[in-house]
């Protein structure tokens, strides 16, 4: 689960890790009142979206007057931001952070992620603060330098300390850096993060380490024991197909494509969407419905595909295992009556009561078109989205 | 000969009382020697009770002295799942299965540092667990789609193991063992430790390698087959259509930071000598063309 910017201030300034003092406002009179409230002469409106790129694409003003508060504001706020992690269509901007200005005298950038391989925790640090990271592990890998964190003893001082040194960070900014590490660790650990990035983290003119800004990823098996975590979620970000999925315990993630696929399992139901891809069609969504799809779970699942506009068929692809093929028969030939199907509809059927499932459908009076097998079934599928 | 279990193997199941323990236990048992397999169950507040013929133990300790089970299999609800583990652990068990899905990360991670220089195997989470055909099923696949032979199986999926097993059970090449190595970041076997055990078992002659995006698994093991495999392999990626920085279903299955994507491990297991396919129902096919061919 991702959140914002300015909410993953909050948690970093928990955690002792110095942030600009700055307020999430909702619009344009609430961000000029709040720049007047931090004071000073300079300030900076970032558009709050959970996409990063922003600076690039003018979603990052930097105002020195209550005025060009107002103006950037007004620009910002609303408008349809495209960076290179939204899509060509964008997110619309609804909120927005006024933070202080701060001068820069150096920027750097910190980041963990969870290393799958070590299976320890990854700390990457970089003297190339301010730039996209994955650019500079392609150009200058030597550049990033990575601590794997012992579990058990955590981040020690001395480690941070050589981290800090590596980055190119003055001797007198240790101890800072030092707090701004291990801070960054433990809210790391003590929230369940998949992902934090501070980026930039910056040295200001007068000395002092601040995150400009924070980035966090939460590992959603663990939402359950961090409901203040849960309280940041922000629905407007998510796309409304799979936060409707979700209310029914569907995996489902929309793609560009036409043809849509219900499947049992991630893998396989990955794989049906690359061997659509295969003969020639394009998936409309990645859909697992998971080991115990009841009637409801399936229609569900169908209304689902069916609000997609360039749909043009639907594929059902199922393995039976744990679940019997009558069960996921009788439910596709309920949900196929209840919601008045429109598109051509092939169903493969195996496993667990395969007979029973295939006589269900047959019977059914639905033109429901059998695949023997998936080729078979992807086959029919693309030749059907090609008819409509 | 089978890899990591055979109809001798004495196993004990944590979380056997939850309604998905039972239903899984009940299977189990009726598959080919499970009866004489499955020897105890675990549960606290339960001790001292049966369930299907099956006595149920305060601890996997307990259990384990009870009735010589060296094996576990684990249905625990994720909450407490890896302690689940960690209790199978530190009663030096050889082998233990984690069925649950959805274990926070951080869990995992103190797990797995715990397990450093303890003996047990850790299979999972997030995975059906293993099967030898005809011999004993630990896990959640179905039994009857299998035939005992000698092609192993390894993969990150269930249903796709199972798409991979039809396809070969229907063109009359049977299975030595198969393992299901789950779909979390974090797990115990990987593709490469469970492919030098079927490198190693006398009775597999080819082993079917079943991936999916995200992480470096399939490339690692795909390396260490190059230098060092003795028999064909078969592979297959699911996710060449997967879009990046979405999580796919399974916790894992994710393209993050360029790394993970299928065609980059696909191209990968081809250099290696891996006979890849990007039909996925073609691999078993594909697996009797290398055989005759071997």
């Amino acid at each position: 689960m991702k959140i914002h910017e300015y909410q993953g201030k909050e948690i970093l300034r928990q955690f002792g890790v110095p942030t600009p003092r700055g307020t999430a406002c909702f619009s344009v009179d609430e961000a000029v009142a709040a720049a007047r409230q931090l004071g000073g002469s300079v300030w900076v409106v970032k558009a709050q979206i959970h996409a990063g790129g922003r600076g690039k694409s003018g979603g990052v003003k930097v105002a020195k007057s209550l005025d060009e508060v107002r103006s950037a504001a007004q620009q910002i706020l609303g408008m349809q931001l495209v960076t290179h992690q939204t899509g060509k269509e964008g997110q619309k901007v609804r909120r927005l952070l006024i933070e202080e200005g701060a001068q820069i005298s150096k920027e750097f950038y910190l980041g963990m992620v969870i290393d799958r391989s070590k299976q320890r925790v990854a700390l990457m640090a970089s003297s190339e603060g301010g730039m996209d990271i994955e650019e500079v592990a392609a150009h200058t890998p030597e550049k990033i330098h990575k601590l794997w964190v012992d579990p058990a003893a955590g981040l020690t001082g001395a480690e941070a300390d050589e981290i800090a040194r590596k980055i190119g960070l003055p001797a007198a900014a240790f101890d800072q850096a030092r707090a701004v590490l291990q801070g960054l660790y433990r809210a790391f650990v003590e929230k369940d993060a998949m992902l934090a990035e501070i980026n930039p983290l910056v040295l200001t003119g007068d000395g002092r380490v601040i995150a400009l800004d924070a980035k966090f990823n939460f590992d959603s098996n663990a939402l359950y024991r961090h409901p203040e975590v849960v309280a940041y979620r922000d629905l407007d970000e998510e796309d409304p197909a799979e936060i409707e999925a979700s209310k029914f315990d569907l995996s489902y993630i929309s793609l560009d494509g036409d043809i849509g696929c219900l499947v049992n399992g991630a893998g396989l139901a990955m794989a049906t969407m690359d061997i659509i891809k295969l003969y020639g069609g394009n998936p409309a969504n990645f859909l697992d419905v998971g080991g115990g799809a009841s009637k409801e779970k399936v229609t569900e699942a169908f209304k689902l595909m069916l609000k997609n506009p360039k749909l043009k068929a639907i594929l059902v692809n199922i393995f039976g295992g744990i679940m019997k093929c009558d069960v996921i028969a009788e439910g596709v030939v309920a949900a196929a009556r209840e919601v008045h199907l429109s598109v051509p509809l092939v169903v493969r059927l195996e496993g667990t009561n395969v007979e029973l499932g295939k006589k269900i459908l047959a019977e059914s009076g639905l033109p429901i078109i059998s695949g023997s097998d998936m080729a078979d079934a992807a086959q029919k599928v693309v030749a059907a989205a090609k008819d409509m | 000969m089978s890899i990591l279990i055979n109809k001798n193997t004495k196993v004990m199941t944590q979380g056997m009382t939850g309604k998905v323990g039972q239903f899984h236990t009940v299977n189990c048992k009726a598959y080919a020697n499970g009866a004489n397999c499955f020897v105890a169950g675990v549960n606290p507040k339960k001790a001292g009770e049966l369930f299907e013929d099956i006595p149920v133990y305060a601890s996997v300790r307990d259990a384990k002295e009870a009735t010589g089970a060296t094996v576990s299999v684990i249905y625990v609800p994720p909450s407490g799942a890896a302690a689940a583990i960690d209790e199978a652990v530190e009663a030096d068990l050889d082998l233990v299965i984690c069925i649950t899905e959805g274990i926070p990360v951080h869990d995992m991670l103190r797990t797995r540092y715990k397990m450093r220089g303890k003996r047990t195997v850790l299979i999972g989470p997030n995975c059906p667990g293993l099967i030898t055909p005809d011999e004993i099923k630990i896990g959640i696949m179905p039994g009857h789609i299998h035939r005992k032979g000698r092609i192993g199986v390894v993969s990150r999926s269930g249903t796709l193991t199972y798409e991979a097993v039809g396809q070969l059970t229907a063109l009359g090449l049977g299975q030595s063992s198969c393992v299901g190595i789950g779909g979390d970041p974090i797990n115990g076997l990987k593709h490469l430790d469970v492919m030098r055990l079927f490198n190693d078992d006398p009775d597999t002659d080819a082993v079917i390698m079943v991936g999916e995006i995200g992480g470096s698994d399939e490339e690692e093991c795909a390396r260490w087959i190059k230098g060092n495999m003795k028999k064909p392999v078969v592979g297959f990626i699911a996710g060449i259509t997967a879009p990046p920085g979405k999580r796919m279903g399974h916790a894992g299955a994710i393209i993050s930071g360029g790394q993970g994507g299928a065609e980059d491990k696909l191209a990968v297991m081809e250099e290696c000598g891996i006979h890849i396919t990007r039909n996925p129902a073609e691999m078993g096919r594909v697996m009797q063309k290398v055989l005759k061919v071997c």
